[in-house]
Order: structure tokens, then C-alpha cells, then sequence
């Protein structure tokens, strides 16, 4: 797939790929051997009939192979954009094993964005038995669209002003284009989904009010991880330290890369650290590459081979002239009136396995100190703790994480899945969840009515 | 969206505004305050509910900065973009005697549900109302009505002493005992209440209003550092004992976008003309 250039590229926020055209998704698809036991579909979390779609584009017949898509995944072009095809399908793909597998994630991309317009012809037979939805992130999507499939009338909410909770605030629009976002949530809305914003679950409505008020029979909490990891070291609240979440929610939420004309001011300097290896920390570096700094450095502690971003993040990053610092951990933030001035940091080495299969960083008290104009910690997210502070009786792990048995928690009635139940993972991780859970809630009203 | 369906000018610079939020009334709990977005290119900010109704919410709004000057720009019937809430902790009211309460300009707006609270338990209430001059002070009528004791200063000597709060409370404490204080105003203002007030071994809350985004814990940008914690405002708070409040931090912190606050005030002069 055609890449804009990273010379234009670092000056603009429109999409990195460009996407097949019509000639590229035929010849790639042709590629596709059809196996009779594929490995592709059991490596992907929503079980997409991948050989089934793909055949429908070498037919030519889009419409057909959306359909096939869209059984499984309610947003394709989403998924097609932001899944780690490297590590599910594309990697299982026996291709491959001697050459490179099929490209499923670009042409999953091609098929899901010609869908994106069309209209929908799904049945549904209202049951009218109500539920809702806690967050309107992918695992609330796909939990509403199974749902909703389904018979009952779901309602999703969102506390923010705009939905879709990560696919909004988080992912850069050069990663994923906002008008597709709101497009795959319309269509959802046209199955008869419905969606309020500015609904705090915990604080505007309780669970209980969701329960005894609102009438539903069942609830699903997706909301997600949203509370940013510190690193808990002096300075950091320094002026200047961004989370990542917050620098991101500047940016993709409020447009403060469009500032003045929308209001929300965001500001970069010319050198900015970015402490953290994952895709949040690849974000954040090439948001503020674009937002005009001079140098941005990822500062990681383990090496290059440890970076837990996907690969094509990392080498996008590393063409748009991302610099990696590795083998560095920031100890302190230094600062001029409050206002972050440097970063301290303390040079790693690589030790013996731990837990992860990693090697574990040791600290060789060695240390050195980079001039910087804006820092942004990411290194993780937890769970956001309203919902387990508000409503007592919801049991929580040490980390804030829900507890859950086959995705019901310990209220009767209240399920959870995603990020609040797994600690930050991935968008198609979070669908699967929601749409696996469907089972489970569907089974728990139906036998409390019989 | 929200309907204004009041609004009224306490004084040139401060505005009431009562808008429809029948969910947000229903749960609301002193202390807490909602995030408001004025229109789709406007920033979200948080706002203390002054008192609620079944079915609306009264906000006061000074018109400082840019995002509240264009909520000033909204009237009766018109609709706020987003409202939400309620949001943040109820405040704690202590089971004492006699409370210091001191509020420093539209600080006394998210102090009148605070002493309202106070005054509904049978605590006598001695307040100290301070603003730039006479035409700045707002709800002192309100205050009246609940309050036992209230010594007014204006930095101008226009009503009541001339000068600030800190003069007024440094009179008060050596003649007086006080179980607690409360301050809410100006972070510089609260800073050099509670360093008074700990002199005098008397403990202050503060209630703090920093810059928020979402004001559900995911942003971080509202940290506050008290002794060598970090707190979220928007989740742990707003209200906090300010004995340990890095009041330094957090004025740098509130600081931080002035420049860019002056970008869009010099869109609003253009806008206007």
C-alpha cells in the first residue's frame, strides 16, 4: 500500500496509507489460496470469515464481501486500520510461512470503506427488552451491534462529548480519520442503536437508576482504561509533562491542532520527550512532530527489539525522523518556575528474562540530562475508577481492573468487557469481548424471564 | 444540550445562569460542578453548581477569560452545547461548632452550597467576603440569610475594610477561635489564607479549579501535588485540605496557556468589532 510522504506528511494530520485502489485489492486478493482449514479466522478475536470476504473482492462482488465482513465486525474500516493484522490473522496466514502473508488488513480496510456508504439490510425483530451500555468504545460497539442483532433496544453512554471513547480521544487522525469513526457509529444509529453523550455512568445516572429508572434488564460496561500510568518520579507535575491522554485528547477530541479557531490551545516547544514504547508513545511522537517540534525523542528503557509498538507504527514514526533514545528511563524532570526545562534520565542495560519473556532494564546509575521544551509520559493506562468508587458493591482487582467470570461481574445483571477488564490491549481485543459477552447477557435476561 | 431558561448579571464581569438538567439536579451533591462546552469549537471547562432545582442547575460565571466570555455571549433560550456532571466528590462537612468561612471574588459562588450545607446543620458560620471593590462583591444577600457573622473587604475601600481577606481574618483569629476554615477565591488568595489560618493551628478546605478536559480522571491535566501526592481535582476532589497544597505548582499550572489565552481574546475583540 502507497504511504503519504514522510516530508508531507509531518506537516499535515490527513491519513498515513493511502489504501488499495480497486487494482490493488484484486491482484492482492488473488493471492489467497482458500485454504479449507484456514488459520486466519481463528486468529482473529471476532472470527471474521476472512477466506469468504476475500474471495467476494476477487469476484468483484464488494457488496458481498462487506456483508461477509460486517456479520462479524461492526467496524471494518476501524479494523482494517488499527488491528495488529501482524499478530492475529496476517500472522497465522500460511503464506507466510516461505513469502509475506496476504495483506488482510489493507484489503479489510478497501472492502470496509466501499460499506461505509452503503445502506444496511439487517433484520432485526425488536424484543423490547432494554439494555446499556457503559462507554461507547469498541467494546461497547460491538456489544451494542450483537445486541441490538439480537432484538434489544440498546442505548449506549458516553461521557464525553463525542463518541466512540478511544477511537475518538486517543488514536490520531492520521492513524484514523474521525469522519470514519462517526461514520461506522451512523450506521449503527440506522440499526436502531441508541446514543447519549454527556452521561457519566456513576455520577449522572447510576447503575442502580440504569436498573430500577431507565428499566433494563441488563448492563455492559466498556469503559475502558482511561486513567493515565504516572511514573511517579520528582517534576512531574511540572508544566509542560503531558500524559499522553491528555496531550492526545488536545488534539484528536478538542482540534487544538486547529487552534485558534477551535479554542483548546495546546503547546509543543521545538524539543519534546516522549517517555514509553508502546502505540500510544508512537502517537504522541508523531502528533507532536506534525504540531511543529523540531525534535521528538522517544525515550524507552529497554532496546529496539523490546518496543511493544507494532512495527509499521515504529518504522512510520522512524521516517517522519522520530528519534530513539533507548536504554534510558527518566528518573526526575528538572525545571525553571514550574515549567519543564529537562529530563533526567538514567542509562539501562538489559538483564535476565522476567515475567513478560523481556529483558528486564537494570539501572547502571549512570546518568544523563536532555534539554526539553514539553514531556509526555506514556506508559500506560488503568482502568478509570468512577464506576468501582460510585458503585460499591462492583469488585475491582489491584489495579482497578473489573473482575469478571465469563464477563459477568459481581452485581447480577452487570457485565464488563475490554480494557476495564483486561488493562489497556487492543481495539479488536475490547470487540471481542463485547460481542462474546453478547452470549452471556443474552442468556441471563432471557432465563430471568422464563 | 442544555436551555438557558434565567440569566442574570451580578455585576459587570459575573453572570447567573440557570439552565434545564434534570438528571444532572437529580444526583447533584454540594461541592460538585459540571464541565461545560459553549459550542463545538470551544474549550470545556468546569463550573460549580450553585444551587439546583428539580429540573435545572444554576451556574456563576465571571467572564475573564475567552471560553466564559462566549458562554456570556449566550442568552435566555439559547442552548449550551454540552453539560455535563455532576461531576467531582460532595464536600465533607465537619461535625464542629464554628466555622471560618472566606471567600475571595466569584470564589463565592461554589461556597454559597458549602455554607448552605453548613448552616442546614446548625453551624454558626462567620464569613469573611472579599472581592477587588464593591461593584465585584456578588450573593451577599444570599449570605445574609445564612451566615451569622460577615465582615466584607475590598481592596479598594469601597465597601466594608480596604484591603485584602488575610487582614480582615488576621483581626478575626486574634480575638476569636474557629473550629475550621473553608477558603475558596483566587489561588494566591487561598495560598496566603491557609498559611494564616496554619499559624493558628487552624485547619483550611480549599476547593480548587484548574484547568480539565474530560473531568472524569483521563486527562491528568487538573493534578494537584499535596505533601509528595498526587491528586486529580476532577476525581479526588475539588475540595481538599489545603494545609499541604503546592499552591505554586498549581498557579504555574493554571498559567501555563496565557499566551494562547490571549491569541483567542484578540479573536473575541475582532469578533465583537
Amino acid at each position: 500500500m502507497h504511504n503519504q510522504s514522510p516530508s508531507k506528511r509531518i506537516h499535515n494530520f490527513d491519513e498515513v496509507p493511502l489504501g488499495y485502489t480497486k487494482d490493488q485489492a484484486l491482484l492482492e486478493a488473488s493471492r489467497c489460496l482458500d485454504c479449507k482449514n484456514p488459520l486466519c479466522v481463528p486468529a482473529c478475536p471476532v472470527a471474521v470469515q476472512i477466506p469468504e470476504f476475500i474471495k467476494a473482492i476477487k469476484e468483484e462482488d464488494m457488496e458481498k464481501g462487506y456483508k461477509i465482513i460486517y456479520q462479524d465486525n461492526v467496524l471494518p474500516s476501524i479494523c482494517g486500520r488499527v488491528c495488529p493484522q501482524e499478530k492475529q490473522c496476517e500472522g497465522a496466514c500460511i503464506l507466510g510461512k516461505k513469502h509475506s502473508p496476504i495483506a488482510i488488513g489493507a484489503l479489510e480496510r478497501y472492502v470496509g470503506d466501499f460499506g461505509l456508504s452503503s445502506q444496511q439490510e439487517i433484520t432485526i425483530t425488536d424484543n423490547h427488552q432494554k439494555i446499556a451500555i457503559v462507554g461507547s468504545g469498541p467494546a461497547g460497539l460491538s456489544n451494542a451491534y450483537s445486541m441490538r442483532k439480537l432484538g434489544y433496544n440498546v442505548t449506549i453512554y458516553e461521557a464525553l462529548h463525542d463518541f466512540g471513547g478511544v477511537l475518538q480521544y486517543g488514536i490520531p487522525e492520521f492513524r484514523l480519520p474521525k469522519a470514519i469513526v462517526k461514520q461506522e457509529i451512523d450506521k449503527l444509529k440506522t440499526l436502531g442503536v441508541h446514543f447519549e453523550k454527556n452521561s457519566v455512568i456513576g455520577k449522572t445516572i447510576t447503575i442502580d437508576q440504569l436498573f430500577n429508572e431507565k428499566d433494563n434488564q441488563a448492563i455492559f460496561i466498556g469503559s475502558g482504561a482511561g486513567l493515565p500510568r504516572a511514573l511517579n518520579v520528582p517534576g512531574e507535575n511540572f508544566s509542560g509533562v503531558y500524559y499522553a491522554n491528555e496531550f492526545l485528547t488536545r488534539v484528536n477530541l478538542m482540534k487544538s491542532n486547529d487552534f485558534p479557531h477551535h479554542t483548546t490551545p495546546i503547546k509543543v516547544g521545538n524539543n519534546v520527550a516522549v517517555i514509553g514504547g508502546g502505540n500510544v508513545a508512537m502517537d504522541a511522537a508523531r502528533t507532536a512532530k506534525r504540531l511543529g517540534a523540531k525534535n521528538v525523542f522517544i525515550l524507552y528503557r529497554r532496546d529496539m527489539t523490546s518496543l511493544p509498538a507494532r512495527k509499521e507504527e515504529i518504522s512510520h514514526a522512524e521516517e517522519e525522523g522520530i528519534d530513539f533514545r533507548l536504554l534510558l528511563n527518566p528518573v526526575a524532570f528538572k525545571g525553571n518556575n514550574y515549567i519543564v526545562n529537562q529530563v533526567v534520565c538514567e542509562t539501562m542495560k538489559l538483564g535476565e528474562k522476567d515475567a513478560s519473556g523481556r529483558h528486564r532494564p537494570i539501572g547502571t546509575k549512570t546518568y544523563q540530562t536532555i534539554d526539553i521544551d514539553s514531556a509526555i509520559v506514556s506508559i500506560g493506562q488503568s482502568p478509570n475508577p468512577i464506576l468501582s468508587r460510585t458503585t460499591k458493591q462492583l469488585e475491582t482487582d489491584q489495579w482497578g481492573r473489573i473482575v469478571t467470570h465469563d464477563y459477568q461481574t459481581s452485581i447480577p445483571g452487570v457485565f464488563a468487557g475490554g480494557d476495564v477488564v483486561s488493562g489497556a490491549a487492543t481495539v479488536i481485543l475490547a470487540m471481542g469481548a463485547g460481542k462474546d459477552a453478547s452470549i452471556y447477557m443474552n442468556q441471563y435476561i432471557q432465563e430471568k424471564r422464563s | 444540550m442544555a436551555k438557558i431558561i434565567h440569566k442574570e448579571a451580578l455585576n459587570h464581569t459575573t453572570d447567573l445562569i440557570e439552565i434545564e438538567a434534570q438528571e444532572i439536579a437529580k444526583n447533584y451533591q454540594p461541592g460538585q460542578f459540571v464541565i461545560v462546552r459553549a459550542n463545538q469549537y470551544a474549550e470545556r471547562i468546569p463550573l460549580t453548581v450553585v444551587k439546583t432545582t428539580k429540573k435545572t442547575i444554576t451556574l456563576i460565571v465571571q467572564k475573564v477569560g475567552y471560553s466564559t466570555k462566549e458562554i456570556g455571549h449566550l442568552t435566555i433560550g439559547d442552548d449550551v452545547l454540552d453539560v455535563v456532571g455532576p461531576l467531582g466528590n460532595a464536600i465533607e462537612i465537619h461535625d464542629i461548632k464554628h466555622v471560618l468561612a472566606v471567600a475571595g471574588g466569584v470564589g463565592a459562588a461554589p461556597l454559597y452550597p458549602q455554607l448552605y450545607a453548613y448552616h442546614q446543620k446548625g453551624i454558626t458560620i462567620t464569613l469573611v467576603l472579599g472581592a477587588k471593590s464593591d461593584s465585584y462583591l456578588i450573593l451577599e444577600d444570599a449570605f445574609k440569610a445564612i451566615c451569622d457573622h460577615i465582615y466584607i473587604t475590598t481592596d479598594d475601600g469601597s465597601k466594608g475594610l480596604k484591603g485584602f481577606v488575610t487582614d480582615q481574618i488576621k483581626a478575626l483569629l486574634d480575638e476569636n477561635t474557629y473550629d475550621h476554615a473553608i477558603a475558596i477565591g483566587p489561588l494566591v488568595m487561598m495560598k496566603h489564607v491557609v498559611a494564616l489560618n496554619k499559624k493558628h493551628q487552624l485547619h483550611t478546605d480549599v476547593s480548587l479549579n484548574p484547568i480539565m478536559i474530560d473531568g472524569t480522571g483521563m486527562c491528568g491535566n487538573c493534578r494537584v501535588t499535596i505533601g509528595n501526592e498526587t491528586y486529580f481535582a476532577c476525581i479526588d476532589g475539588p475540595d481538599f485540605l489545603g494545609d499541604n497544597v503546592d499552591f505554586d505548582e498549581l498557579i504555574a499550572r493554571q498559567n501555563y496557556y496565557q499566551d494562547e489565552e490571549h491569541i483567542c481574546r484578540l479573536k473575541l475583540v475582532n469578533e465583537d468589532e
